[in-house]
């Protein structure tokens, strides 16, 4: 049996999160480090799976098989695709950058404690590693009900990171904050939570289709493709779309897909930047990774009856999303509904399903987590000197702070998708894989570029230029360790700008299967075509 | 040799990377570095001239192909330059102009502490303009067409702690994003087409296209117009240019009238395949162009502010190029040969303006110059060639390339000839009036700054141009400027008058550009001489209205209030009110809206159905009474309960 490298990957932070919890009280820088270490093992660790990932190699690598409870068809399933491996990346690259950027944000405001036990700052670490554990093993799981288990197992820290470290900076005060802290986090867990109770139903009306056709049920993806493919398993139409929505439905509150989308702006508004990064650049992606692993693959023709709506509902969020971020006053909700637009761009990449569509789209997932991490935690630096987080309290920044500026800035034109840096690339692909099936549409999504501009230039020129505001004088510029947080960032922004060869390379071939799964092929252009 | 396509644009970039990163160390040398990385790049641009020109006029184009930008099935962005006789007339313009004006900014911005970064913005430019002119495909040139338009935003804005720069920076990067637009579907269309968007694949089979598809390449020819008039200022989408003024004067030569908003000219001059093929098309482009000459020449009329004067002008004039691009291959070498003769003396007249603000405080309104011609001689004698160039006097460059464009409208034939003709005729009538008033009101007359009724910019404009920041307020003290700034606009001048006439001699320029852009004399209702003596006429007839006005009469310090169409004109011809009224405030009803609707309905619909389908209301109730946490553990508990007894049942 060879390294089961994707467990070790899942396991590293799990234990990381074991051991930066018994850190004691007092030693907390020596909790940060730790779990800093941890997660800086987790990166080599998916850095040396996706440089050993075999592009021209079978689907699904690295994959281990265990049987778990065997009458009940539960296997340990893990395997990863190209899409999988770039997704595994994605997350441990960001985990140590939201760990650096919120270095300090669970101190206790008090240096003495009279409770010894007080452990903020560990858990706040521990939380984080357990959160990168369950998305790593919900990117590799090939199992659905494994699957299942850790994309709701994930809201649990996810919750407690919401509701128990929130921003301090509240407009309302600080009561005011704890109150909204404590109904972002609810609503955060309700509105997952739902989404999670459908998609076991819907699971476990699979594991009774599967049982009912082949004797014996099963949760695995690849038995499942198998015996469809051998002609054992056909899905009644009917079924196979109840349960596809049960799915979909899962996968749209957590992407979030318009209208599901309002719980974001609470949790994003709320928590602190760190945070907000780890909701809407890593935990929501595994929502539109599952799309394109569990809808498509599963469900091929019930996706295909969904599309039209699918589509519909993704182009709202793309233009919903950026006017909401143009009217907000509260930056990290601004940063958020331009979130729910960029959402709704991977969407309609995904269920365009052409190779320009969903390369696009998985790629689109890679920038915006990076785009929107530069950006958010720009703005948490921001935030946190001046303990406000209204865009009114802001004027004239450049002035004081120009590397927070011009830093923020970059993160803004990645943002609305500037060729050069990186989210250009993969929006540019979802319109044209867009674009080459539905015109219409294609169009339509087209206007997005022009309100991302406006929401990111409005946010910039009221926070950044003109005279220096009130209490935005004293403000310091970047530090060394935000800098460290930065500077990484853009430079891949600017790298997968110029060169995303390496990760497409990689998705490529993935993208190839899935759209083999649905049947379908490339719209061919209208010149060759006629031939 | 191709290897050194790469390195023209290499050059800048290192530019502008070292300067934007390399903090203050580099304060004292990064205005030398940044002039030393454009200088490096017109070598490079005029070794690489020399090499072409001694090569067989069919075989001068240099490709250089670098690396697969983005490798997708089916869509193949490359990373190549394509270097013919087009590309090579745009490099010498945006190097040999883009190395003056930085010289000429060493003084103008000697006084600001952000130069590096000035400078770094500027290096940024010309790299992100070159990558637009070189590139050979469309994708590319999107690349540089939104590059070239950052660092417009940046440099517009680079005063940001001045409001009204700030907004004027945002609008032009926002109108240019609606013009983008056309670029983006542009591109879309071709690749769903031609299943590529390289120039060498497109061009040849636009021929092969069938009836349908006809109605496609009329639809790309009508995206990459929209793309034009974002870039270019053309109506309608040319509500930024004015704004843009707010930048330091060497951008708005450069960028705002040189090169960046010839952009337009280069795509639909290089787009002629398409074009060619699009007939309805091109009477788009000639309209918007023949629209926009006269657009442009009327708000040039009525602006007090030089800058702004001479935007209207930049309008107008590119104006003239949309139109000619549009006539097809009777009209795309002239488009071009006006586009670098106007390069030479707009440029050059910018570098006059700047140089006038840079001797009277900043002050930019007309009406608060007057007989400046004794204290600025260098100013006066290059911005008056500049003038004459512009106004198309015989001999200078102006009078060649302009009056070929009115040849061409002519020759265009039909209705449609005589309608663009007159409209070219019109518009040069005016263009010399506003450009004679500019020079009345500017160098000659009574000084109407004297007294003290200058001492200091209109309140409602606060000027910070930095060159004034050294000199002591109260009443200007008009004096010459150093020589970094003159030396570049007296080499200026030399182009602006014998640019056009070189360009003449034995139709030169028409013999290098024919390979690339094709050509045809079509056939004119009105013989050259008459179209000349025409030109002549509303030369004179400008040039005299102008001298009635303003140079007879004394002008007034304040602006009279004027007739309707005047006020009208000093307002962009109401283009902004239009817009503001339209869709600044119905953006900002409708964002505001929609942020309600969102809080109340959307939010409620989804919480009432969720509350309906699982009794969540009253325990929403209960968590706003602090009851959170038991709320939760009890939810989550419910999960795990629910998730076991499913695993039991079916264990068993």
């Amino acid at each position: 049996m060879s390294f089961p490298i994707l467990t070790v990957t899942a396991a590293v932070p799990a234990v990381g999160a074991v051991v930066t919890a018994a850190v004691p009280a007092a030693r907390r820088s020596a909790a940060r480090l730790t779990a800093l270490a941890f997660s800086v093992a987790t990166l080599v660790l998916a850095l040396v799976t996706m440089a050993r990932f075999d592009t021209g190699g079978a689907r699904y690598q690295f994959t281990e098989t265990h049987t778990w409870v065997k009458n009940f068809g539960l296997h340990y399933d893990l395997g990863v695709d190209g899409i999988g491996v770039v997704m595994v990346a994605l997350t441990a690259l960001l985990i140590p950058f939201v760990m650096l950027a919120g270095w300090h944000d669970a101190d206790p405001l008090e240096d003495v404690n009279p409770n010894r036990r007080w452990r903020p700052t560990q858990g706040f670490f521990a939380l984080i590693l357990l959160v990168e554990a369950m998305v790593v093993l919900s990117f590799e799981a090939t199992d659905v009900f494994l699957f299942y288990i850790f994309f709701e197992a994930m809201l649990i820290p996810m919750y407690f990171l919401i509701g128990g470290f929130g921003d301090r900076a509240h407009p309302g005060g600080e009561e005011e904050a704890a109150r909204q802290r404590s109904y972002a986090a609810v609503k955060f867990l309700l509105y997952n939570l739902a989404g999670g109770l459908i998609m076991l139903a819907a699971v476990i009306a699979l594991y009774a289709a599967t049982a009912k056709q082949l004797g014996t049920g099963t949760f695995s993806l690849q038995e499942i493709l198998d015996a469809r493919a051998a002609g054992r398993l056909h899905l009644v139409t009917s079924t196979e779309r109840w349960i596809f929505l049960g799915f979909f439905f899962a996968f749209a509150v957590k992407a979030p897909l318009w209208p599901l989308h309002t719980w974001l702006p609470n949790a994003m508004g709320e928590s602190t930047a760190p945070v907000a990064v780890l909701i809407t650049a890593v935990v929501d992606k595994v929502g539109t990774f599952a799309m394109l692993r569990f809808c498509l693959q599963l469900f091929p023709e019930a996706s295909k009856w969904a599309t039209p709506v699918i589509l519909v509902l993704a182009v709202i969020s793309i233009i919903y999303g950026a006017l909401l971020a143009v009217g907000q006053r509260d930056i990290k909700r601004l940063i958020a509904y331009a979130s729910v637009s960029h959402f709704g761009f991977i969407i309609l990449g995904i269920f365009a399903m052409t190779s320009q569509g969903q390369s696009g789209a998985t790629l689109y997932m890679v920038n915006h987590g990076i785009s929107t991490a530069a950006l958010m935690l720009v703005a948490g630096f921001l935030i946190s000197r001046r303990g406000s987080r209204l865009i009114a309290d802001f004027g004239g920044v450049q002035k004081v702070a120009p590397v927070l500026a011009g830093t923020f800035l970059v993160g803004g034109l990645a943002t609305l998708s500037l060729p050069g840096l990186a989210p250009f690339v993969s929006e540019f692909l979802v319109l044209v894989g867009t674009f080459s099936r539905y015109p219409v549409l294609g169009i339509i999504a087209t206007l997005g570029i022009v309100l991302a501009a406006l929401y990111v230039l409005v946010l910039y020129q009221r926070t950044m230029t003109g005279p220096v505001k009130a209490g935005v004088e004293g403000l310091s510029d970047l530090k060394a360790r935000e800098l460290l947080v930065v500077a990484p960032l853009i430079a891949l922004l600017l790298f997968l700008g110029v060169y995303p060869k390496p990760v497409t390379d990689i998705v490529n071939p993935s993208v190839g299967h899935t759209l083999s799964d649905v049947h379908k092929t490339d719209p061919k252009p209208a010149l060759e075509a006629k031939k | 040799m191709d290897t050194l396509i790469g390195l023209l644009v290499a050059a800048p970039l290192l530019g502008a990377g070292i300067l934007l990163t390399g903090g203050r160390r580099l304060d004292r040398a990064g205005h030398l570095l940044g002039t030393l990385l454009a200088l490096t790049s017109f070598v490079l641009a005029a070794v690489l001239f020399a090499d072409m020109l001694g090569k067989d006029t069919g075989r001068r184009t240099l490709t250089s192909h670098l690396f697969t930008w983005v490798p997708v099935d089916g869509f193949q962005a490359q990373v190549g330059f394509q270097l013919d006789q087009l590309s090579m007339t745009f490099v010498l313009l945006i190097t040999g102009v883009g190395t003056l004006i930085h010289i000429y900014s060493i003084g103008y911005m000697e006084h600001d502490e952000r130069r590096r970064r000035f400078f770094g913005y500027l290096n940024l430019f010309l790299a992100a303009m070159l990558l637009l002119v070189l590139a050979d495909n469309y994708f590319l040139l999107y690349a540089g067409w939104e590059g070239v338009g950052l660092a417009s935003y940046l440099l517009i804005g680079f005063w940001q702690h001045k409001p009204s720069a700030a907004t004027a920076a945002k609008k032009a990067f926002l109108v240019n994003r609606v013009g983008d637009i056309g670029l983006s579907v542009a591109i879309m269309l071709l690749f769903t087409t031609f299943g590529s968007f390289a120039f060498s694949d497109v061009f040849p089979k636009v021929g092969q296209a069938s009836a349908t598809q006809h109605a496609t390449v009329t639809g790309i020819g009508f995206m990459l117009l929209l793309a034009a008039c974002g870039k270019s200022a053309q109506v309608p989408l040319q509500s930024w240019l004015g704004d843009a003024m707010e930048g330091p004067t060497p951008v708005s030569a450069l960028i705002h009238a040189a090169t960046m908003v010839t952009a337009g000219v280069y795509l639909i001059t290089r787009s002629g395949a398409i074009f060619n093929a699009a007939p309805d098309a091109q009477t788009a482009v000639v309209t918007v162009g023949a629209v926009t000459l006269i657009f442009g020449a009327i708000v040039g009329c009525a602006k007090d502010d030089i800058k702004k004067a001479l935007a209207g002008s930049t309008m107008s004039q590119i104006g003239y190029m949309i139109m000619a691009a549009g006539l097809g291959p009777i009209g795309y070498v002239f488009a071009i040969m006006h586009l670098v003769t106007h390069g030479f003396f707009k440029a050059g007249l910018f570098l006059g303006a700047g140089s006038v603000m840079h001797g009277m405080n900043d002050e930019v309104d007309m009406r608060k110059f007057g007989g400046l011609r004794k204290y600025m001689p260098i100013t006066f004698v290059t911005f008056g060639l500049g003038y004459l160039a512009i106004i198309g006097f015989p001999g200078l460059s102006g009078f060649f390339s302009k009056d070929k464009i009115i040849e061409a409208a002519f020759a265009k034939g039909g209705t449609e000839g005589w309608i663009l003709g007159t409209c070219a005729l019109i518009g040069a009538a005016i263009t010399a009036f506003y450009m004679t008033r500019v020079m009345l009101m500017t160098f000659f007359g009574e000084e109407r700054w004297k007294d003290g009724r200058t001492a200091t910019a209109s309140p409602d404009e606060p000027s910070a141009e930095p060159a004034a920041a050294h000199s002591a307020h109260g009443a200007p003290h008009p004096h010459e400027s150093p020589s970094s700034m003159t030396i570049p606009m007296i080499i200026l001048a030399f182009g602006s008058v014998f640019a056009g006439g070189l360009f003449s001699i034995n139709s030169a320029f028409v013999k290098w550009l024919e390979p690339v852009t094709g050509h045809s004399e079509g056939d004119s209702p009105v013989s050259t001489g008459t179209v000349t003596a025409g030109t002549m006429v509303v030369l004179v007839l400008g040039v005299l209205v102008a001298w009635l006005m303003y140079g007879r009469r004394p002008v007034p310090a304040v602006a009279p209030k004027g007739s309707l169409l005047t006020r009208a004109a000093r307002r962009d011809l109401l283009q902004d009110d239009f817009n503001h009224v339209v869709l600044v405030r119905g953006g900002e009803h409708l964002t505001r809206s929609l942020v309600y609707l969102d809080h109340s309905l959307v939010d409620g619909v989804v919480n009432g159905t969720a509350a309906s389908v699982g009794g969540l209301s009253g325990r929403l109730r209960r968590l706003q009474n602090g009851y959170v946490r038991s709320y939760a553990v009890s939810m989550l508990g419910g999960t795990a309960v629910v998730v076991a007894a499913t695993l039991l049942m079916r264990a068993v």
